[in-house]
């Protein structure tokens, strides 16, 4: 396609509708028009110029605000269909059959459907992040479309615009003039810190272009937020593991290598409602317990480089901390989190290994439930042997005895006996208050004694090294919200024509009482002609024509 | 008199000096009949001052509640709301500053009443903070988004004048069918506060068994007759009425049964008024619209938008993710309350994006500030009291 040279001299880019450089109307179309399209300045958007191969179709496409707010409102749609039933992240369900059950089991068809349409899990679906993707690249595309030339067109103006492109202004004034209109003019826009260049007969006022550049800085934030989150998917950018850890237990924190955790014991406090908290007595009594505190007091170690993993001879104390609720322990780009939390949680179970018809017993044993040891040697030469152990018995599978989590909340254990009296040993499977004894009657029965209980907290183990990122798309988001929305654009053109009379435009892309309100008082000090509103002009023609045919 | 009683006595002095400045503001229009600037002006101001005076008064209940609780008076259903109506009437200060209108004043300052009495249905006794709201968080957070929920809500009212003006009432058509459901739905939340001030000065209470969703016996106490029992019900206060219908165990058919008694009551209450005046509700209201210059209904509508979405999207988004990683050690969960906030914004966004880039003002721009309300009262309503979540606090 060709330049259009207008008839000032200028060339603009093919697709340009007002000149760059005057002003003056580049097509039929726009001669027509009352009002001057001002929203990019009438300057050559891409997407409004070319359309013939795939990739200006595809441009095109991208750029449009139809399209972009499309996606808005499908995004918005999808995202609250997502709420009407939890997602499976909130179900207390952990095995996809579980959670497809659950669904089924506490709502019914509704729930069966929901389940079947993958909505429990809408925010990890294929569709939703490809529709955030349409939303990034729309961000892009309509971004660069109209931010180029805007930026182009707004650095090229000139002081003196063509009349026909002033008189098609939302804001006109024209009748006649001072001689010193243009220099009182000229004084009172300065005052009101408009940044004034003057040309000859005519002057140019402006004031606040930078925050025509906000929408495209907060779509840089938005992109650059987006491109933080899909960074997490990378490994080693992120870490979302929990870890158990009992009262006294040390352990390794899982994807922290080379750190270590001992746990000191966890604390619950509630509200007592007496003394300082008398208050709220009153809640207290409506609404039963309310907790006042989660914590667990831990001490940190790092195992020196080097050493073998699982070796924690040499390992030396970092720091003692205590993790609260919304005080999370932070270390070396790691962070820990009181999340949840089991009290008096089975520690041992002890048994005795009775003869079950004399009761006479030969000896005691006491399991770890924890680290359980597979062979248990009384003092007698008797043996109990753990076959097999399952933390949180939850029932029989193919004859297979299953266990739910890995916390000792339900034991089973599968145990082989073996004393002088029964030298090929007896095979038992004993849960809390059930014993079963699979291979027939046995002479000996393992016999409950008690149990050690203690606490243990539930904490996640976190790294995110997207969130400087993240945190920076979201600055420059705001930065970029703030300065297009706070701030607006005003423009005015005055000329004298040799005859003395004034002819002024004023255009804002938003606020237009705002351009009014500085309008008045330049009017005022300069005694400039009345101006007028022409689109509510045009608006009131129409609504005048609009009765008169009623 | 304790610093307690003083903060609720202050929230009353608030009530009723809005319940007065409505009646001037709307003097201030209605007098006004030859639709002259100077006359709505001098009404204006006594309605103003009234109005300051009141959200001074409020401003003190906030402040005093504070001190009294040593936390920011924000963690509750009560206190939230109320705030929420402490808001709207700040942001219509602020927008009366700018544009001088009565007319906004008509008709924000009987939601915001509607919105504080809506309110004071919730236990309103100061509790204590759970670990997860002991934070600075909470204030920041949750006071920059009842802000921008304020301002945001000035546009619903900018927009609701603007269709009480254009529509046209004497002809059926969609849009006089949706504005009227508005004013129905406004009715409904009376119904709500009439019929739950009945039921508690009444001292209606009945106990009910009943089996929950997971299976599990509990315990529930109805304010009002049961019209729906809950699953399995069973009655443990002698003479109390019997449910008519037993729900399904994911129903909450205590909830529902306050719903039910607040939709009969209310529409029986429009009913009444369509009875008296034979006329509907915004056609009543529009007289009072004569004089509204609708360039600036639109203007007001777009201008608080264009304040409140940023002060939206830093207390909504951005605190509430930095929050949300301090305490549940990610910043983004899809919580639905994090869902219903994302709903807004992107709604809001869309707002924008309409307005600028398809010319869509006017009555259009109206009816989505009136939508983007019912967005925000969704979230703070339905979603807190039907869909369960971490931000399920009343």
């Amino acid at each position: 396609m060709d330049k259009l040279i207008c008839k000032c001299g200028h060339e603009n880019p093919p697709g340009t509708v007002l000149c760059e450089s005057c002003g003056r109307p580049l097509n039929e179309q726009e001669q027509n028009m009352k009002l001057a399209d001002m929203r990019y300045e009438g300057t050559a958007r891409r997407s409004q110029t070319y359309n013939k191969s795939i990739i200006d179709k595809i441009w095109n496409f991208f750029s449009s605000v139809k399209v972009g707010v499309g996606i808005i409102i499908v995004l918005l749609i999808a995202a609250a269909l997502g709420t009407i039933l939890p997602q499976k992240q909130y179900v207390p369900a952990t095995t996809d059959a579980a959670i497809e059950a659950y669904y089924t089991d506490i709502y019914g068809s509704v729930g069966t459907v929901y389940h079947a349409l993958g909505f429990h899990d809408l925010y990890n679906s294929f569709w939703f992040i490809g529709l955030v993707g349409m939303l990034a690249i729309s961000l892009i595309i309509a971004s660069l479309d109209r931010f180029v030339p805007l930026y182009k067109s707004l650095k090229n103006q000139r002081v003196l615009r063509h009349s026909s492109f002033m008189r098609k202004q939302r804001i006109l004034a024209e009748g006649p003039g001072d001689a010193d209109t243009l220099k009182k003019a000229e004084e009172k826009l300065t005052d009101l810190k408009y940044k004034v260049s003057t040309d000859k007969n005519g002057l140019l006022a402006e004031k606040g272009r930078f925050s025509r550049w906000g929408p495209y800085v907060n779509h840089i934030g938005l992109i650059i937020f987006l491109f933080g989150v899909m960074l997490r998917m990378m490994p080693g950018f992120y870490v979302d593991e929990t870890l158990w850890i009992r009262e006294g237990e040390t352990r390794a924190i899982p994807d922290a290598p080379g750190y270590v955790l001992e746990s000191k014991g966890f604390t619950l406090e509630t509200y007592t409602g007496e003394g300082e908290e008398e208050k709220f007595g009153e809640a207290i009594d409506r609404v039963g317990t309310v907790a006042k505190n989660y914590q667990t007091d831990v001490v940190l170690y790092k195992i020196p480089e080097g050493a073998l993993p699982g070796d924690t001879a040499d390992m030396e104390m970092v720091e003692e901390h205590a993790i609260r609720v919304n005080q999370p322990f932070k270390f070396d780009g790691y962070a820990l989190y009181q999340m949840d939390f089991q009290q008096d949680e089975l520690k041992t179970m002890s048994f005795a290994l009775q003869n079950k018809e004399t009761g006479e017993s030969r000896g005691d044993l006491t399991i770890d439930l924890v680290n359980p040891e597979t062979n248990y040697e009384l003092e007698d030469g008797s043996v109990v042997e753990l076959l097999g152990y399952y933390p949180d018995f939850s029932g029989f599978e193919n004859g297979e005895p299953q266990t739910a989590t890995p916390l000792p909340k339900n034991p089973g254990f599968l145990v082989k006996m073996t004393t002088p009296d029964t030298p090929d040993g007896e095979t038992s499977f004993i849960t809390i208050q059930n014993t079963v004894e699979p291979l027939g009657d046995n002479d000996y029965k393992l016999a409950f004694q008690g149990v050690e209980t203690r606490d243990a907290s539930g904490l996640t183990v976190r790294k995110d090294r997207t969130l400087p990122i993240l945190g920076l798309g979201g600055l420059i988001f705001m930065i970029g919200v703030a300065q297009g929305m706070y701030f607006n654009h005003r423009r005015f053109w005055i000329q004298q024509q040799e005859d003395g009379s004034i002819l002024l435009a004023g255009h804002t892309n938003k606020n237009w009482f705002g351009l009014k309100k500085d309008l008045d008082q330049v009017t005022d000090h300069a005694s400039l002609p009345a101006y007028r509103d022409q689109q509510e002009d045009m608006e009131a023609q129409e609504k005048r024509e609009g009765e008169q045919l009623t | 008199m304790t610093l307690a009683d003083i903060s609720s006595n202050l929230l009353y002095v608030a009530f009723i000096a809005y319940l007065i400045a409505t009646f001037v503001f709307g003097g201030a229009v209605k007098g006004n009949k030859e639709g002259t600037y100077r006359s709505e002006q001098r009404w204006g101001k006594v309605a103003i001052t009234i109005t300051v005076i009141g959200f001074l008064a409020q401003l003190g209940y906030f402040i005093t509640r504070w001190m009294v609780t040593g936390h920011a008076p924000i963690s509750n259903m009560f206190e939230f709301t109320t705030a929420f109506g402490m808001t709207l009437v700040g942001g219509f200060i602020i927008l009366y500053a700018l544009y001088k209108t009565a007319v906004l004043g008509m008709i924000v300052l009987p939601i915001a009443l509607l919105i504080i009495a809506y309110a004071s249905m919730f236990p309103s006794e100061v509790s204590p903070l759970i670990p997860a709201l002991q934070t600075n968080w909470l204030a920041i957070h949750v006071i920059t988004v009842v802000i921008a929920e304020g301002i945001l809500a000035i546009s619903a009212a900018a927009g609701l004048i603007y269709l009480l003006k254009v529509v046209d009432q004497k002809k059926k058509s969609k849009q006089r069918f949706w504005l009227e459901a508005i004013m129905y739905s406004l009715v409904l939340v009376l119904g709500f506060v009439v019929t739950s001030t009945f039921f508690t000065l009444t001292n209606y209470e009945a106990d009910f068994t009943y089996v929950n969703k997971d299976e599990q016996p509990s315990e529930i106490t109805y304010n009002m007759p049961a019209i729906f029992g809950m699953n399995e019900f069973e009655s443990m206060t002698d003479g109390a009425f019997t449910p008519l219908v037993e729900m399904p165990p994911i129903v909450h058919a205590g909830k529902l049964t306050t719903v039910f008694w607040s939709v009969m009551v209310g529409t029986v209450l429009y009913a009444l008024i369509r009875l008296i005046f034979r006329k509907r509700i915004s056609a009543m209201l529009q007289p009072f619209t004569k004089n509204v210059n609708l360039q600036l209904m639109d203007e007001i509508n777009y201008r608080s938008i264009i304040i409140g979405f940023p002060i939206f999207s830093l207390g909504a988004l951005i605190f509430a993710m930095i929050w949300a990683q301090i305490a549940w050690s990610r910043f983004w969960g899809w919580d639905p309350k994090e869902v219903w906030a994302l709903v807004t914004f992107l709604f809001y966004a869309a707002y924008l994006h309409l307005r600028l880039g398809r010319g869509w003002a006017g009555e259009k721009s109206a009816w989505l500030a009136v939508i983007g309300f019912v967005i925000i009262m969704f979230n703070l309503v339905a979603v807190n009291l039907i869909i369960a979540g971490l931000h399920s606090y009343a």
